[in-house]
């Protein structure tokens, strides 16, 4: 099989999961997959995916979206794996691996990395028609598929992961019920009072929780499940039963070729994750540690892959001899904490308790006589988790009452993070501590450099407030400048170019060269403000990201997205008939956006033209859905129709978003207009938003949605029409010529000093003497305005950059490509994960 | 493309990019591109390349796809000059490519083909 040469080394790993993937990285970081041969065999479908968030599948995350792969990583790092796969017997003498598919390998280093196994308790009916575990995206899918013809569902255990699985069937509609032995929720992480804490919360959810209590019997009639009988002999009625009784390490493979293996299972490995014999390693889920313990969690799962990939290269390995338990989940919407010694098993061990059962708090620390904090338990509220475990094993500087009382009762202490200990861990993902994170300046270099963070996440928070606030303010390594000192030095100095800017103004090393993907666009953005008219020629041509280049947003294929401005949301049936129609004709996905219009995906560069043409003909403008600018108004049907309506909100929707289109701005400006206080347009989340009163329309401002939102604040009420588009140009005026690049207006109002009294102070009582100035600025763009697309359709020149190649300008880019899903098209990725014809680690560098 | 029987009046500058060991392949001319902006170029084996010219007019030639998404995209970045050297930032996820080695400026693993590139007189 083997056709490398003889001398190169064999690697093989069995099983591609979580901790198979950490290997496989460790494996590229250390430099050994370019000096060896390395072969994967992977019993699922699909490459390893982040089972920890595998519920997310839930919540609309896909399959691919949980993949822990990233792009091309193995065609970079030259890595055989065979999918759907699995290793079916192992040869020691012979060194030799056998697949189902009847592949052979013959290895220097094996790596058993195959995982763990649902335990199934061996109760009659288990098998039935109904009945699922609760581990792969499979499982999943197959939960989901069934969850539709039912009503009812139990979960077997209520440990973490019957949690998740119960709150799944929850979230799939079913009636649900847990079954826990044990007399507590998820006895292996907390003590009874956090237990107690627990099932309150979970109660008050709508879960139906059964503990104290085992599963005798599934009852099933035509082989489908009916009912659980439970050992206290209560019958349950259900359609479904989810196991989720514990795992099991996968250890038959090492058991059949005679390898050591744990009383109760798990391969035994010593601190370098060697099994009985050290040409085989053994590591995660299936490895039974040198401490004598299996670990279920996947933090150990990655130190022993970063053990046993140093242990192959003969590199210094770090011992791997027992890890952390503690964990912090999200469980159904609830906060649950673990660390240390959390049942205070140490002899001489004390508590200190809080515990408030109306709000489903609980909170236990356990200290030992001298004050050194030995462990605890959260339930509810477990922010305190990521300032406490790093404290673990030390005398906190605070008492440790302190430090689990709710803010507001006695005096609540923060700590800081400058009092925790230079080894104190702060990502237990990785295993890295605070001394390793302070070597660093910012967040990238600490993902880059030690991987903290790029776990679960948890920990990014705390990193970041141990971080230095970086000296320099400057844009970016051109300019020294902020986006707003620019801004003042273009419109003072009335400079008209990038260049002329960056020579003149640009740090000393960067002068006479050609900025950067930073400073380029921002630049652009402060001289289409200033300046109004087309923005895509000349220099300007150059400043632009590619999506204002081509006048439409590029997708994860190559592709464009095609967005016709559609005011306020009001469209007619012919032009809907248009879009159709274009649709069609271009085989574009066609989708309703969150911002009332719709959205065309897939055009090719160079059918953009063709499909614009036939837009504007409609009588269609540019949505800017690629610009830095105003995207939609959004609007309520209001007073013409509606039964609460107090103004007509469509109108002014539209007179706003006629008025503001094409502005250029540091970031995207959204608006809405809501037609009475019921809201139905969600002004009150824009940038600036307009609520209709019986005299007149309020403003709000500062608004957002995204990642962090913020409710707009309320800044002048019961205005006139000309009174409100007065407001919100001088409003909008000063946000751009102060704001910093990408900064939203609701982090522009945020930072600005003074807040919401000074903007008031500026843009209503005028206090800076501005207002005139604004205005006249507004005015001057309203003015020039024009339709990007409508001017570059009028202008071969402008045209001829909308070509895949500059060589066959006739030559579609045959990488885009799509297929069929839902009656309508999506990218297709294969040819993109493909390497170009050329040779196969093409984008690798030699080593 | 090739100027045949065609006689311009005057001698206009025109890009070649070498893609296999001898072969100049020539791609247009050098007008076509804007200084700091790219074109991607079709070559006679079905790859892609990016073409570039910057501030002082000087060109350069990467390969079009992006490793990082597999898209073949490059050429669509952004130019720019990160310590005195030139680079183009992709239009997706922003890693920037050393448009003289190929190299990823962000994660030093990753590298992109490069190709030679002249600027020859067609008359
Ligand atoms: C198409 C659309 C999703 C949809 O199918 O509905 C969408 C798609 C994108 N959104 Fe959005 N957003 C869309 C409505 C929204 C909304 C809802 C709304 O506008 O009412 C929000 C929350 C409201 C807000 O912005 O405050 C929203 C919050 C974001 C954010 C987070 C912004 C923030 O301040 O946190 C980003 C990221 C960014 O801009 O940095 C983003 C970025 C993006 C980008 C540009 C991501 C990208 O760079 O590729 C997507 C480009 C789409 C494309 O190629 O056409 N999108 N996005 C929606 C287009 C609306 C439209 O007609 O223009
Ligand atoms: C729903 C859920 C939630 C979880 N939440 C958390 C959490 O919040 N925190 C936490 O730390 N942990 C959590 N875990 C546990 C975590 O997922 C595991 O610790 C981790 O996945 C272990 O990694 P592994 O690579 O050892 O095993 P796995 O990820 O299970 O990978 C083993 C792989 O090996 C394959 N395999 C087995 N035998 C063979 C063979 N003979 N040939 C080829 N392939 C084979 C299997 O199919 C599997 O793909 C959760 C688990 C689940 C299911
Ligand atoms: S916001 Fe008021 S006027 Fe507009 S649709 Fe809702 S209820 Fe009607
Ligand atoms: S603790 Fe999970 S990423 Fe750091």
């Amino acid at each position: 099989m083997s056709t490398t040469p003889v001398n190169t080394p064999t690697i093989v790993l069995v099983g591609h999961g979580m901790v198979g993937q950490r290997f496989l990285e460790a494996l590229a970081e250390q430099g050994t997959t370019a000096t060896s041969r390395v072969v994967v065999l992977c019993e699922e479908p699909r490459p390893a995916y982040d089972r920890v968030k595998l519920t997310s599948y839930f919540d609309g995350k896909t399959p691919d979206d949980l993949s822990m792969v990233e792009d091309g990583f193995m065609e970079r790092h030259g890595i055989e794996l065979y999918v759907d796969d699995p290793a079916v017997s192992v040869d020691r003498a012979a060194r030799q691996v056998t697949s189902r598919s009847g592949r052979t390998f013959t290895y220097d280093a094996l790596v058993l990395a195959t995982g763990s196994y649902p335990f199934v308790p061996p109760v009659p009916g288990k098998d039935a028609h109904g009945c699922f575990v609760y581990r792969t995206i499979e499982d999943l899918l197959a939960i989901e598929e069934f969850a539709k013809t039912s009503r009812t569902g139990a979960v077997v255990g209520g440990g973490l992961l019957g949690l998740e699985a119960a709150g799944a069937l929850k979230g799939l509609g079913l009636e649900t019920h847990i079954v826990e032995f044990a007399p507590r929720l998820m006895p292996v992480q907390v003590d009874e009072g956090g237990g107690a804490a627990l099932l309150r919360t979970i109660e008050d959810m709508g879960l139906v929780v059964h503990t104290g209590t085992g599963t005798q019997e599934v009852v099933t009639a035509d082989g489908s499940v009916t009912a659980m009988r439970l050992s206290d002999g209560t019958e349950l009625a259900t359609d479904m039963v989810v196991f989720s009784a514990g795992v099991r390490p996968r250890d038959q493979l090492a058991r059949d070729c005679g390898l050591d293996v744990g009383e109760r299972g798990g391969i035994a490995v010593d601190e370098l994750c060697r099994t009985s014999d050290p040409a085989v390693y053994a590591i995660g889920e299936c490895a039974l540690a040198a401490d004598g313990r299996v670990y279920g969690l996947v933090a150990p799962g990655y130190e022993m892959a970063q053990t046993a990939a140093a242990a192959i290269a003969e590199q210094e390995a770090k011992e791997f001899t027992g890890a952390d338990l503690s964990t912090k989940l999200k469980l159904l919407g609830v906060d649950v904490a673990s660390f240390g010694d959390a049942h205070g098993a140490a002899e001489g061990s004390l508590d200190v308790v809080y515990s408030d059962s109306r709000s489903g708090i609980y909170k236990k620390l356990v200290v030992d006589a001298q004050g050194v904090l030995l462990g605890g338990v959260l339930v509810g509220d477990a922010d305190a988790y990521g300032m406490l475990r790093p404290l673990t094993g030390t005398v906190p500087p605070v008492a440790p009452e302190q430090l689990v009382l709710p803010a507001g009762a006695g005096a609540p202490v923060a700590l800081g993070p400058s009092a925790l200990p230079d080894d104190a861990v702060i990502c237990s993902c990785h295993n890295v501590t605070k001394h390793a994170i302070t070597q660093c300046t910012s967040l990238p270099e600490v993902k880059k450099c030690t991987k903290a963070g790029t776990g679960c996440g948890s920990c990014v928070k705390l990193i970041g407030q141990l971080l230095p606030a970086p000296a320099d303010s400057g844009l970016c390594a051109c300019f020294s400048y902020t986006r707003s000192e620019l801004y003042e030095i273009i419109r003072t100095l009335r400079l008209t170019s990038f260049a002329e800017l960056l020579d003149s103004h640009g740090r000393e090393a960067a002068r006479g060269g050609d900025g950067c993907e930073i400073c380029k666009p921002t630049v652009a953005s402060i001289l289409a403000s200033l300046q109004s008219g087309y923005i895509l020629d000349g220099e300007q041509a150059a400043l632009q990201d590619t999506n204002d280049h081509f006048l439409a947003n590029m997708q994860r294929n190559g592709s464009y997205s095609v967005v016709p401005r559609i005011p306020g949301g009001e469209v007619t049936p012919e032009k809907l008939i248009v879009i159709g129609e274009v649709a069609r004709d271009f085989g574009l996905y066609t989708k309703i956006t969150g911002g009332q219009r719709i959205d065309l995906f897939g055009a090719r560069v160079d059918q953009l033209p063709a499909i614009w043409t036939r837009l504007v003909d409609a009588g269609f403008e540019s949505g800017h859905a690629y610009g830095k600018s105003l995207r939609t108004v959004k609007s309520c049907v209001g007073q013409t129709w509606c039964r609460y309506g107090v103004q007509d909100s469509v109108k002014m929707a539209i007179q706003l978003e006629l008025r503001y289109r094409g502005l250029r701005s540091p970031h995207k400006l959204k608006s809405a207009v809501s037609g009475c206080a019921r809201e139905c347009a969600e002004a009150q989340s824009k940038d600036f938003g307009v609520i209709a009163t019986a005299s007149g329309w309020n403003l709000y401002v500062g608004g957002n949605g995204g990642a962090t939102p913020r409710h707009a604040d309320l800044l002048a009420q019961d205005l006139s029409d000309a009174e409100l588009v007065r407001l919100i140009d001088r409003f909008l005026m000063f946000y751009i010529r102060t704001a910093d690049r990408l900064e939203r207006t609701s982090v522009w109002l945020e930072r600005l000093e003074g807040g919401l009294e000074h903007l008031r102070d500026v843009v209503v009582h005028n206090s800076l003497g501005l207002c005139d100035e604004l205005e006249a600025m507004m005015a001057a763009h309203v003015d020039a305005y024009e339709d990007e697309w409508a001017a570059t359709l009028d202008d071969p020149d402008r045209l001829r950059r909308f070509v895949s190649f500059v060589n066959a300008p006739d030559t579609p880019d045959p990488s885009v490509r799509f297929v069929p899903e839902r009656d309508q098209i999506k990218p297709d990725l294969t040819p993109l994960t493909l390497s170009p014809s050329a040779p196969a680690l093409e984008g690798t560098l030699a080593r | 493309m090739t100027p045949q029987t065609l006689r311009p009046t005057a001698a206009r500058p025109t890009l070649q990019l070498a893609h296999a060991d001898d072969a100049w392949l020539t791609v247009c001319e050098e007008s076509r591109l804007t200084p700091g902006r790219g074109m991607a170029a079709l070559l006679p084996d079905g790859r892609q390349a990016a073409l570039f010219l910057d501030r002082k007019g000087r060109a350069y030639a990467i390969d079009n796809r992006d490793p990082f998404t597999g898209a073949q995209v490059l050429a669509r970045g952004l130019l720019g000059t990160a310590d005195g050297r030139p680079f183009v930032a992709s239009p997706l996820l922003k890693q920037r490519f050393d448009l003289e080695t190929g190299r990823c400026l962000d994660d030093e693993e990753v590298a992109v083909a490069v190709y030679p590139v002249r600027t020859v007189q067609e008359d």
